[in-house]
């Protein structure tokens, strides 16, 4: 098809589309209306557990399952993309050159790498209580690591990033989820039922199993994060044609001041 | 208008697939395929929202004091940009492969197969 044609498809199609998502549009409740009565249930249930942050109850007690897949679709997309891209046979690896970092970038950088850290790791503790949780501290915490490659340059980050630990975290993460959820079936009720203690309402220990979970997901994210920027900056930074010697040599590579990430 | 947002979702749907479409380079395609997922993050924290409504966290409010938006919704956003971010990492993966192996990323060009 050529690409005239290609385009007069595309705009019958989204035409067409546009018309329906108005009219649908028109048939859903109204916006900021009063009536949420999946929402009010789910407070309801999450107040009765013991969990102040309700979003943390939805995910890790009330539709813990649902959490499940979605943290295997995130091990099995990080799985395929290491799969992806490894080095081949007719790759080689080039040594990266260190490179000279602006000294402010350096100082600011390094000054805001253990603050970084440091609330991640607050954001993943504390995803029963306040906003936050395991998947969105996971990903604070896996930038973190990262800043050390602005601030000095990707031989100091892969010294404190030795890949195939993260990724053993990676596996630990997703199988401690799993087996927290066999917890239920030991104690005689469904999987991933919250068997624990609901423990006093807004502490850190509150909400049964839901702390732990969110922490195996805390595990998970921030491994399997580093994991993919790992395969990602290995692409860009080391790996190279073994018959390519003219424009990726060694002293040439991407520079640390344009991040491919 | 009440149906505003719910439109805006339709928009950025619509504008994704547009450039989805008509892209020439594999990246700029998965980042439209991105932009059409975040269309239906719009659409779920808009049929979540309440009017006067605030974070369904309850750290530092007393429950019933005042309403609060819809937290299912909000859950499923969550779940839907962890899948998203994940998914957007291996199309990434894949452009690299492709790029490397065809030397090419423009789809038009990537018309016969090759062992």
């Amino acid at each position: 098809m050529s690409r005239r044609a290609r385009l007069w498809v595309l705009a019958v199609g989204g035409l067409g589309l546009a018309v329906l998502l108005f009219a649908a549009s028109l048939e859903l409740p109204g916006f900021g209306g009063d009536r949420h009565p999946y929402g009010a249930r789910a407070v309801e249930a999450a107040l009765a557990r013991h969990t102040s942050n309700v979003i943390a109850a939805v995910n890790f007690d009330q539709r813990a399952f649902d959490t499940l897949g979605e943290e295997s679709i995130l091990f099995c997309a990080a799985l395929g993309t290491v799969v992806l891209l490894r080095q081949t046979s007719d790759e080689r690896r080039v040594r990266p050159e260190p490179a000279r970092v602006a000294p402010p970038v350096r100082r600011y950088a390094l000054v805001a790498l253990p603050v970084t850290l440091l609330i991640g790791l607050y954001v993943i503790a504390h995803g029963q209580l306040s906003p936050g949780g395991g998947f969105q501290g996971g990903v604070v915490v896996a930038t973190a690591l990262h800043l050390l490659y602005i601030a000095v340059d990707y031989r100091a980050l892969e010294r404190i990033r030795p890949v195939g630990l993260y990724a053993m975290a990676d596996a630990a993460g997703e199988a401690a989820y799993l087996l927290l959820g066999a917890a239920g079936l030991v104690a005689g009720t469904a999987y991933l039922a919250n068997v624990l203690p609901y423990g006093t309402f807004n502490t850190l220990a509150s909400g049964g199993t839901v702390p732990l979970l969110n922490a195996a997901v805390g595990v998970e994210v921030a491994s399997g994060v580093v994991v993919l920027l790992a395969s990602f900056l290995d692409q860009a930074v080391e790996i190279v044609d073994a018959d390519d010697t003219s424009d990726r040599s060694p002293d040439h590579h991407t520079p640390p001041e344009e991040k491919p990430t | 208008m009440s149906v505003l947002p719910y439109l805006v979702a339709g928009w950025i749907f619509l504008i994704g697939c547009y450039g989805l479409a008509t892209s020439r380079n594999l990246i700029h395609a998965v980042g439209c395929l991105a932009v059409c997922q975040a269309s239906t993050y719009v659409l779920l924290l808009a049929v979540g929202y309440r009017d006067g409504g605030t974070a369904p966290v309850f750290s530092d409010l007393r429950p019933g004091t005042r309403p609060v938006v819809d937290p299912v919704v909000q859950a499923l956003t969550l779940t839907d940009v962890v899948v998203g971010a994940t998914v957007t990492a291996l199309l990434l993966a894949f452009v690299v492969q492709v790029g490397k192996r065809h030397g090419t990323v423009d789809p038009d060009e990537l018309s016969e197969l090759r062992g």
